[in-house]
């Protein structure tokens, strides 16, 4: 057993999920099966290898011309001009409960 | 065959400049048609009529006043729901988004409506694009219209349906794990993933972000080509857009395919694939090599590394990207006596099984202690993955395997099992890992009717080539090989 049932109300408890007893057997049994399957990782000898942390791939045809010179390893960084933000009503008139220009939620401090 | 089936993105617009018909006529017949058959399939969750005949009075004023029409005018496309449309609801197959508008276009949006694309709505897809057989929707699951006892493949099922039964021309799907290519084999239409970076992520909502990508489907090679060229390119709102210029993919998907080199990798005809599957493929690659190409054998000893990698680097990033649906900003809210206890019953009720299985996971692979074990590791495997690729794309130009090792299975064969589920994708996931493009393309079907798709990868940005050798091959009569 790779995962224990403490581990998923642990897990839960960080994620901010509220789990039914049943729902903690369930995803025990679930997620044991699958941590088990993902084991088979540790079978490769990943020595010197570097981790893939970076999603910008090289082509050779990058158009410094068009896009700007202000590029980095195939990721562009645009001009820092400002530009006027004004979707402020719209963003709160999606929300639950709103009093502009703030989101109002449940008290956060006791005391 | 409907009616609507017959429209394509170039009749469209010859009928049009001939005055046979006008796009609101073309609309309203596509709406007729989802009246009629969206209640069996589920394809769509929202309709846009007013937007869509909005667009359909510009486009017939632009014809009345002699212009010369943008390439997509008059086209019914289909928008699957994790993409944002500004005053369309979007919920992302979720109870947590159930009424949320979004006060913005995504890019991919926007440029389909500046190219004079009538979007007719939202269309179904898993919860959150998890999952491979759209049956993880809140909202029901879709129907596959080839058989509608089985699933149309997931995550973008509702697209793939909708273009499959003439319910939208074309239509925009997302890829994380296979979620274009996977529904785009089992309804038999093509489906292509473009390129990580090539198609601006922003307005589309996040699963995991290294890997998600939007991009067409469509019923044949020259509509995607042209969604392709409409939706790709640099977007400044997309930090991981890729500054790479956008070829004319409409000329370069006719250049010849003779003397191209295709690599058979043998990881994909393994254990587990079905035979008539096997067999298809086999005559959709001996059709390539009759149409010219030199098929090369390949290995690529990492591939039965890939749902494992797959399964740790989008959960990982999957708990993070969702940490955001708390019941503060957007969407629903479960009130509660303090904030912590609000956010919980918010996810509670808002998530679905899935969802919440894959945040848990994911949040167990990157929690204190076991961060080395599981993430960072998934990551150098991520690495040996796409070296795979790289090593053999100094040998062959493009790769050809099956999409999915079965055809289209039945609405509740997988459910009970997410490992089994997962396996599904085991063909698609390694592309999405390399960040290279690949599309679907029908290859006939089984002996019961169901299609079959033949996966063809390239390098990153070579979506022309993957496009001209599916091309070919749809001339060639590969689809009803």
């Amino acid at each position: 057993m790779t995962i224990s049932r403490e581990d998923v109300l642990r897990v839960a408890e960080l994620a901010y999920l509220k789990l039914t007893p049943g729902e903690v057997e369930m995803y025990r049994g679930q997620l044991d099966e699958i941590l088990n399957y993902i084991g088979k990782l540790q079978q490769l000898d990943v020595t010197n290898v570097e981790p893939m942390t970076q999603m910008s791939f090289a082509t050779g045809e990058t158009d410094s011309a068009r896009f700007g010179s202000n590029q980095e390893a195939g990721t562009l960084l645009r001009d820092d001009t400002v530009h006027p933000c004004t979707v402020a009503d719209a963003v709160l008139g999606q929300a639950p409960d709103a009093v502009k220009p703030f989101f109002r939620v449940p008290k956060v401090i006791d005391k | 065959m409907s009616a609507t089936q017959t429209w394509t993105v170039a009749n469209i617009q010859t009928a049009l400049l001939s005055k046979k018909i006008s796009a609101r006529e073309i609309a309203r017949d596509f709406y007729a048609n989802i009246d009629r058959q969206n209640p069996g399939l589920n394809a769509y969750l929202t309709l846009s009529e007013e937007r869509a005949y909005a667009q359909t009075d510009r486009v017939d004023a632009a014809v009345a006043r002699g212009e010369k029409l943008p390439p997509l005018a008059g086209v019914p496309v289909a928008i699957k729901d994790v993409i944002s449309t500004s005053g369309v609801r979007t919920t992302c197959g979720s109870r947590i988004l159930e009424s949320y508008v979004p006060p913005y276009d995504a890019t991919a949006v926007a440029r389909l409506e500046e190219a004079g694309a009538v979007i007719l709505g939202k269309t179904n897809c898993d919860e959150f694009a998890m999952g491979s057989s759209n049956e993880n929707s809140a909202y029901g699951p879709v129907r596959n219209p080839v058989a509608l006892d089985r699933v149309p493949g997931g995550s973008s099922g509702g697209s793939a349906a909708a273009v499959a039964a003439g319910l939208a021309v074309v239509a925009l799907g997302t890829d994380t794990g296979g979620s274009i290519r996977q529904p785009g084999a089992f309804c038999g239409i093509p489906a292509l993933m473009p390129t990580y970076g090539r198609v601006s992520r922003y307005g589309l909502t996040a699963f995991a972000s290294s890997l998600d990508r939007i991009g067409p489907f469509a019923r044949n090679i020259a509509d995607a080509a042209t969604v392709m060229s409409v939706i790709g390119g640099y977007d400044e709102n997309d930090a991981t857009s890729a500054p790479v210029s956008l070829p004319d993919y409409a000329s370069e998907m006719e250049r010849p395919i003779h003397g191209l080199r295709v690599g058979v990798p043998e990881e994909y005809f393994g254990k587990g694939i079905d035979s008539e599957v096997k067999d298809k493929v086999f005559a959709a690659i001996k059709l390539m090599e009759k149409l010219g190409c030199r098929r090369t054998p390949l290995k690529m000893p990492h591939t039965e590394y890939a749902i494992a990698t797959y399964y740790i680097i989008a959960t990982a990033e999957a708990s993070s990207n969702l940490a955001r649906y708390d019941g503060v900003r957007y969407g629903l809210r479960v009130p509660g006596s303090t904030l912590v206890d609000m956010y919980r019953k918010t996810r509670e009720r808002g998530f679905g099984h899935e969802v919440k299985r894959r945040i848990m996971l994911g949040t167990y692979v990157l929690s204190s202690g076991y961060y080395d074990a599981y993430y960072l590791r998934a990551q150098k495997v991520r690495s040996l993955i796409a070296r795979d690729f790289s090593e053999a794309f100094q040998k062959v130009d493009a790769i050809l395997t099956p999409t999915s090792p079965t055809p289209a299975f039945k609405l509740g064969e997988k459910t009970s099992d997410p490992l089994q589920m997962y396996l599904a994708d085991i063909y698609t996931v390694t592309g999405d890992l390399a960040g290279i493009p690949g599309i679907s393309v029908p290859c006939g079907k089984t002996k019961a009717g169901l299609p079959v798709g033949l996966q063809i990868l390239g390098p990153h940005f070579s979506e022309s080539r993957v496009l001209r050798l599916g091309r070919a091959f749809e001339d060639a009569g590969g689809f009803s090989i």
